[in-house]
């Protein structure tokens, strides 16, 4: 049960590691807050479906198993949008047109058939909060960063003092792309770095089959 | 007049509010389907076919059922199950009519189905209350943008294959920034349209 919470933290973090769920993560981490919003949005879908598709995983043939996780999704979607008109009218707005998308989020469309439908319902509610909580706080961080470089502040709080010039680019479009790739980059630095400490005179040897699977991807 | 109408729409959908670029609709196929030209146009053609016939039929939906009846509650759950099923008779009339066509474009259209550039486009065109022959020039629109995105990715990464890239950014955070890039590009058709 352990293993399934803590799975999406971070070894299988579906935004750094699987790269999943790409659309909503690069167009709504405008800020912290939008990005927080929408990661929460969708764990409830996510824990949800993850419920309801364990729950049925014997009544649903398995050839329309897809047709039916789509309407199953769909319609906690419809739910939570609903819901989020009503209650949260301001970030519904912001949100727009990513709520409905949540749909074809590949990542809970991903975890009913990797997991929820192969597995009981408490490690598949487990499991979907897990995730929920990895795309969460990698769609808050990017906001954060995206926030801070482009209006300087973070939650909405000024925190880096009136001589500062905000990087405009990290707002627009491209700066998604680009925060994104940074931040990934930076986890791999960090990993290959802890690597090379460990693998210590071995690094040499590494380096060498990394170079030939190089040359085989280029043919 | 209503020419011109339709141009701006076709211009806007296809450059200035590029799909992938700056709606980031369609983020997946263009970062996993773009390692080989060939292929990002093939995906990309295919994605088109989709998206014109799709708009068409939600289009259609959402004027004689959805709307009529009172059922806008229903749309999401509606225009996907329409969406997926349209995009299995796609592939079985092509099937049947063109093997060939099947055989470069077959395998992209089950994936069509999580494109979510489908079906943020269906609910854009009930957004914006285009009426349908808006919503099939806005459809060709993306589908091009989309095609067009796709293509120009897929160039350069086949040029990057020989590049000398920094290990921390080989793979995934080399094509996203190139991405930014491209965009930014894409940010100077800003001024085109006014909307």
């Amino acid at each position: 049960m352990n293993k399934n919470l803590t799975r999406g933290l971070w070894r299988e973090n579906p935004t750094f590691v699987m790269l999943i769920g790409m659309c909503p993560t690069l167009a709504v981490t405008t800020g912290a807050i939008n990005g927080l919003a929408m990661g929460l949005a969708t764990t409830a879908v996510l824990i949800f479906s993850n419920l309801i598709i364990s729950l049925l995983r014997r009544v649903i043939p398995k050839a329309v198993r897809i047709p039916s996780f789509i309407v199953i999704i769909a319609s906690l979607v419809t739910v939570v949008d609903m819901v989020m008109a009503a209650y949260l009218p301001d970030i519904h707005r912001v949100l727009g047109l990513f709520i409905p998308l949540i749909i074809v989020n590949c990542i809970i469309m991903g975890r009913a058939e990797a997991f929820a439908f192969k597995n009981p319902p408490v490690e598949s509610v487990f499991d979907g909060l897990g995730m929920g909580i990895g795309f969460t706080w990698a769609l808050t961080l990017l906001g954060s960063v995206r926030e801070l470089l482009g209006s300087g502040s973070i939650f909405g709080v000024a925190v880096m003092g009136q001589h500062f010039q905000p990087v405009i680019l990290a707002l627009l479009p491209p700066g998604a792309f680009i925060t994104l790739g940074l931040i990934i980059a930076t986890f791999k630095a960090v990993e290959l770095n802890q690597q090379k400490k460990l693998a210590g005179g071995l690094y040499g040897a590494e380096r060498s089959v990394s170079d030939t699977d190089k040359l085989s991807l280029s043919k | 007049m209503v020419l011109k109408g339709l141009f701006l729409i076709l211009i806007s959908s296809a450059l200035v509010n590029n799909f992938v670029l700056s709606r980031f609709l369609g983020i997946c196929p263009f970062l996993g389907v773009s390692q080989k030209i060939e292929t990002a146009v093939s995906m990309g053609w295919a994605t088109t076919l989709v998206l014109v016939v799709s708009a068409i039929v939600t289009w259609s939906l959402e004027q004689f059922i959805l709307l009529p009846f009172g059922l806008e509650f229903l749309r999401y759950v509606a225009y996907i199950l329409v969406i997926a099923s349209m995009v299995q008779v796609i592939e079985t009339i092509l099937a049947k009519t063109s093997p060939a066509l099947h055989r470069s474009l077959g395998i992209f259209l089950p994936l069509i189905t999580t494109n979510c550039a489908v079906l943020g486009l269906a609910l854009l065109v009930a957004l914006k209350s285009y009426n349908v022959v808006e919503a099939a020039v806005f459809a060709t629109g993306a589908g091009l943008g989309f095609t067009l995105a796709l293509a120009l990715l897929a160039g350069i990464r086949e040029r990057l294959e020989w590049a000398d890239i920094p290990e921390a950014f080989q793979g995934t955070p080399i094509i996203l920034i190139t991405a930014g890039i491209l965009s930014m590009a894409f940010l100077g058709f800003a001024g085109l349209v006014a909307q």
